[in-house]
């Protein structure tokens, strides 16, 4: 008896936390930011109201588009080239008979751990002209320009690779994990069937981690079109040759920090929401469709 | 079946292996060499680095020149470039941040996941909803806020909003959720044990992994934290590693070696804490997408 009173708080208490911090730094700066986004700001102090203005302005922007369409390949490059090879990894090790799979896993996932402004530093280096690792390879390989400029001409092939280096593994995990699902049974009665390979992989495999497929590919979206730290660093904070490499946060942080227009960035940072958001809802209701099938 | 496709079977069967061997290990070789390169860079002198990819080659064991390494590139890092001051702030920014968020994610998870209030079915929606709020949203209006509250250019600006990440509730209401019986805690709540008390003493040891995980999984977050150091500070003193050596980039453009060793000097810390809680870590970061 009691116990009553304190376990009809002990709830909200356990919640206080988590409640206080999230109403302050995140339901406050979500309601300002839609304020904040018809608003000119001059720093984060003074502004003037302007309506739909940023968003007018923001559709007549060609810096915007060239920074979405720089995003968009990114994320198309990112998500073509990358989630297929992951997966082809994850096979790769999952395969019975294969031995140090520990070890491999371990080396191939290191590179996550590293953050990107790091990856940054490095590939830095890498991309370098004739002292770079990577032309050199090249260059010795398949006799391949040495002084080849990668960060002024091949821009987001550039970044698509330094990410491919840092998250290939990760996304290969999660295919290893969804791996264990596929049952054993399945397997062997699709063996018995006589079905090749590709056909195991077609009927038995893909539907087993379909679920987590999906979720993968809507991380990898999702995590693309937030790309900045990597070429700011690359760039030296710049955006690149003819803004080769401008992307939308990128954008989004030069008008709000470098041009102190912190309701221009609230406007980008909605239309990257909203483009986000398209993806989320698309790829639910394919998940549903799919669970329906 | 016959004999003969049962062979051919098995002939596939060693190709198929042999093809994943090869596929594995060149994917292997690749992540490695930025690794092996970089550690080479960082002992190597300037003029060592241009002559040679790798180790520089002379008489020394395995025909690697050892007596032209050099400490220097790590000793101007600490010297000049003031990189303990900034390794320190890393040290203490990360630690507070994982600390925080694991009890704050910790307590909220568990409460939405086996304590019964009018409100929770609201709460449980908050979280999801915010889950997948993206970040750079909140970039600018965030940092209106913290001018507001004066937290600017300060730790705890830095700290206080990402001490309650709506995905770490979520990740602790599953764990609670698959790790935690209710009866247990029926047991506890009957030996009068407060709720808190119950928490600390029943819930926790049994999350135990996801709270590895999680340490983990924040502490390498912040400690690689870019933009909202950039954002929110200003005194060069009080930056982390990871903007002190962007920025080292701008000073010491030509000097590799040194640019090496300083990011080699980052992120040997992160997967020393990673070898220790390796296992954890996997678990922690599959959790949330393969479910049951």
């Amino acid at each position: 008896m009691t116990d009553a009173p304190r376990s009809r708080f002990a709830p909200w208490l356990m919640l206080a936390p988590f409640l206080a911090v999230f109403a302050v730094f995140v339901a406050w700066p979500l309601a300002t930011s839609v304020v904040l986004s018809t608003r000119q700001t001059f720093g984060p102090g003074t502004s003037r109201g302007v309506g739909w203005g940023n968003f007018e302005q923001l559709f007549a922007d060609p810096l915007f588009w060239r920074a979405l369409r720089n995003t968009g390949l990114y994320t198309v490059g990112t998500v073509l080239v990358q989630l297929p090879l992951s997966m082809l990894l994850a096979l790769a090790l999952n395969h019975p008979r294969l031995r140090g799979r520990a070890f491999f896993r371990m080396i191939i996932f290191s590179p996550v751990l590293v953050g990107v402004v790091f990856v940054a530093m490095i590939f830095t280096v890498l991309f370098d002209k004739r002292t770079g690792l990577i032309n050199q390879v090249l260059h010795a390989a398949i006799g391949w320009d040495l002084d080849f400029p990668w960060l002024d001409t091949y821009v987001i092939p550039s970044l698509i690779v330094a990410t491919l280096w840092q998250y290939v593994g990760y996304n290969m995990v999660y295919f290893l994990a969804a791996l264990q699902n596929v049952s054993p049974e399945m397997r062997e009665a699709a063996l018995l069937d006589g079905a090749g390979p590709w056909s195991r992989f077609r009927h038995v495999v893909i539907p087993a981690i379909r679920p987590v497929a999906t979720f993968v590919v809507l991380l990898a979206i999702l995590g693309s079109f937030q790309l900045f730290e990597l070429p700011f660093i690359l760039l030296n904070g710049t955006s690149g040759p003819d803004n080769r490499g401008l992307t939308l946060v990128m954008y989004l942080y030069q008008t709000g920090f470098q041009t102190g227009d912190l309701g221009y960035a609230s406007a980008i940072g909605w239309a990257l929401a909203l483009v986000l958001g398209v993806f989320a809802v698309v790829q639910y209701s394919l998940d549903r469709r799919g669970v329906r099938r | 079946m016959t004999r003969g496709s049962d062979g051919m079977d098995a002939r596939a069967g060693r190709v198929g292996l042999l093809a994943c061997y090869i596929l594995v290990i060149v994917a292997t070789v690749i992540i490695a060499v930025p690794f092996v390169w970089l550690v080479c860079a960082s002992f190597k002198s300037n003029a060592d680095f241009l002559l040679y990819p790798f180790l520089p080659r002379g008489e020394g064991v395995l025909g690697v020149a050892w007596d032209r390494l050099t400490l220097d590139h790590f000793r101007s890092l600490f010297r000049e470039a003031g990189v303990g001051r900034a390794l320190l702030n890393s040290l203490v920014l990360s630690s507070v941040t994982a600390v925080l968020a694991t009890l704050v994610c910790a307590m909220g998870g568990y409460a939405l996941a086996s304590l019964e209030f009018a409100g929770r079915r609201l709460v449980s929606n908050v979280v999801m909803a915010a889950v997948v709020i993206p970040s750079p949203l909140l970039i600018a209006p965030g940092f209106q806020v913290l001018y507001r509250l004066g937290l600017l250019d300060s730790y705890a600006g830095l700290i206080l909003p990402a001490i309650a990440p709506a995905f770490g509730v979520y990740l602790f209401r599953q764990a609670t959720l698959s790790s935690v019986p209710r009866e247990l805690l029926e047991a506890a709540r009957m030996d009068a044990c407060g709720e808190v008390r119950a928490f600390f003493r029943v819930v926790f040891p049994l999350v135990q992994p996801m709270v590895a995980a999680f340490l983990l999984m924040t502490f390498l977050a912040t400690w690689n934290n870019f933009l909202s150091p950039q954002v929110v500070l200003q005194t060069p003193e009080k930056m982390p590693l990871a903007v002190m050596i962007a920025q080292l980039k701008n000073v010491y453009y030509q000097d590799y070696g040194l640019l090496m060793a300083g990011t080699l000097a980052s992120i040997l810390p992160v997967g020393a804490l990673f070898l220790l809680l390796q296992k954890d870590f996997v678990t922690g970061l599959t959790s949330g997408a393969v479910k049951g």
